[in-house]
């Protein structure tokens, strides 16, 4: 087969853009709450419920989400994973393990780690809490929490967080 | 064919750069008061459909997290479209035809502030002969105006005085970006951008929302005084080469206005989605409007151009002056693509 007349079967066609993230109004204010070691939510003025993160909307009443709530840092496993698949995007090495944390006060549960903790005694309705990073290093991005660790508490009843899973 | 009307519109200020909201925060209000003005429950509009574009947003399946300015808990029939929300309408009334349905919520939101929208844009083109060589948007509709302008005759200062005028008119329009009086012979002393095109020819780069609610038969009839009924609607695409096709002519437009019936009756008025000063004038061949048709009293894109949005808010636009009476049959545009590729057309009817 000639150069010519030989099949191209690829071409180079790099793209490269730059975005600048809007965060928004809701999140906005909970990193700057993360900056300061703490964590704030808001609550839907319609149904009640306490978003952490804060949204700035309730996904079931679609109105704006504005009166601010702070939550601590405790809450309870509704669900976890045992990752066990390396990647190069992660920051830490297999096997680890991922979980929704329902925070007290919250009806939103959100995905974290969990550390401290052997891998078999993970559980659902355990209660856990945030390990922040040391004050210094705190900022407005989520990562100012390390990752959750295990209290000495009674497990929380399923009936507690059965609406969260 | 089911009688189908537009029986609210709304749409967020165009701003060249939001910094406050994010998306959700964007779209929220504006479909809130698009569902109110409809008159129609949230929870029983039977279908909601969206336009925006990923490019954009910087983010994969971004219009899933636009979702939260819904409601979508518990689930709803929804739908999206990579494209301007014109034609998230046209699937809604697609549906509607069907007969599936008698209601539904469309929007659509655009940030460009986030990216560089001429880089952004250039995406859109053929993969492999032009993106490569990253022309621009505005490059590429000042390559259409100089074969607009030397094949009819029209000159540069027939453009100023369009963007003149949009700019003038866009004075009484609350969402547009850019308005003001502006003399055409001062704004023709400017530099060119792109020559043919000075700036005044180009649209901003806005940020924007926009909501619009449609209702079938009975339904708009109760719940609207006067409804924006949809008589004809069509839209045609054409080659994506852009050197497969006249760029001086947009035969898209012709047929899909052919076809939409708008030589079928007295047109009073037109919103037509042409972002730059010469696309107005081939819209306007194509679509054979008359001289005293008037074209874009909200100022039209080149007052506020926010992507993904500016089709949807045409159809909005025109359907306003119908609910409100200032006007009795109106034509509503929406193009996508570079240099008019694309492109949507509908007679619009007062009651």
């Amino acid at each position: 087969m000639s150069e010519s007349t030989k099949p191209v079967t690829a071409i180079k066609a790099p793209v490269h853009l730059e975005f600048s993230y809007t965060a928004g109004r809701a999140s906005t204010r909970f990193l700057h709450g993360m900056a300061e070691g703490k964590i704030l939510g808001q609550r839907c003025p319609e149904c009640g419920k306490v978003y952490v993160p804060p949204r700035g909307s309730c996904t079931i009443c679609a109105v704006p989400t504005e009166a601010e709530v702070e939550v601590t840092g405790k809450g309870t496993v509704t669900t976890f994973c045992i990752v066990r698949i390396p990647s190069d995007s992660l920051s830490i090495d297999p096997p680890f393990t991922c979980a929704h944390i329902l925070l007290d006060g919250a009806d939103l549960p959100f995905f974290a780690l969990i550390q401290e903790c052997p891998f078999d005694e993970v559980r659902m309705g355990m209660r856990v809490e945030a390990v922040w990073v040391p004050k210094e290093e705190l900022g407005p991005t989520f990562e100012s929490i390390k990752y959750f660790r295990p209290i000495d508490e009674p497990d929380a009843a399923f009936e507690s967080y059965k609406e969260h899973l | 064919m089911r009688d189908v009307a537009i029986v609210s519109f709304a749409q967020a200020k165009n701003v060249r750069r939001e910094l406050d909201a994010n998306e959700v925060e964007m779209v929220m209000p504006v479909v809130r008061e698009a569902v109110e003005q409809s008159g129609i429950p949230r929870r029983e509009i039977d279908f909601t459909c969206s336009g925006s574009c990923d490019y954009l947003a910087g983010q994969p399946f971004s219009f899933v997290s636009a979702l939260d300015a819904v409601g979508a808990w518990p689930p709803i029939s929804e739908s999206h479209v990579e494209m301007d929300g014109a034609w998230a309408l046209y699937e809604a009334w697609v549906k509607i035809q069907i007969g599936d349905i008698d209601s539904a919520l469309i929007y659509a939101f655009g940030k460009a502030s986030m990216g560089d929208l001429p880089d952004v844009l250039t995406l859109q083109l053929d993969p492999y002969y032009m993106a490569p060589l990253s022309p621009d948007s505005v490059s590429l509709a000042a390559l259409q105006a100089r074969a607009y302008l030397e094949t009819s005759g029209h000159s540069e200062r027939d453009l100023a005085v369009i963007a003149a005028r949009s700019r003038k008119d866009a004075k009484t329009n609350p969402a547009a970006q850019l308005t003001g009086d502006f003399d055409p012979e001062r704004l023709l002393g400017d530099p060119y951008l792109v020559s043919p095109l000075r700036k005044h020819d180009c649209p901003p780069i806005s940020d924007g929302a926009a909501a619009i609610v449609l209702a079938a038969g009975d339904l708009a009839r109760k719940v609207s005084k006067r409804p924006a009924w949809i008589r004809g609607i069509d839209h045609r695409i054409e080659a994506h080469g852009l050197g497969n096709r006249d760029l001086a002519k947009s035969l898209s437009t012709a047929e899909a206005g052919r076809r939409a019936g708008v030589g079928d009756g007295n047109v009073d008025v037109a919103e037509l989605h042409a972002p730059f000063t010469h696309q107005e004038l081939i819209l306007r061949d194509a679509l054979g409007l008359a001289n005293d048709v008037r074209v874009n009293p909200s100022g039209g894109p080149l007052a506020g151009n926010p992507m993904m949005v500016a089709g949807l808010a045409r159809f909005g636009e025109a359907a306003r002056l119908l609910m409100d009476g200032q006007a009795s049959r109106a034509v509503a545009h929406a193009t996508s693509g570079p240099c008019l590729q694309q492109n949507m057309v509908a007679v619009l009817e007062g009651e």
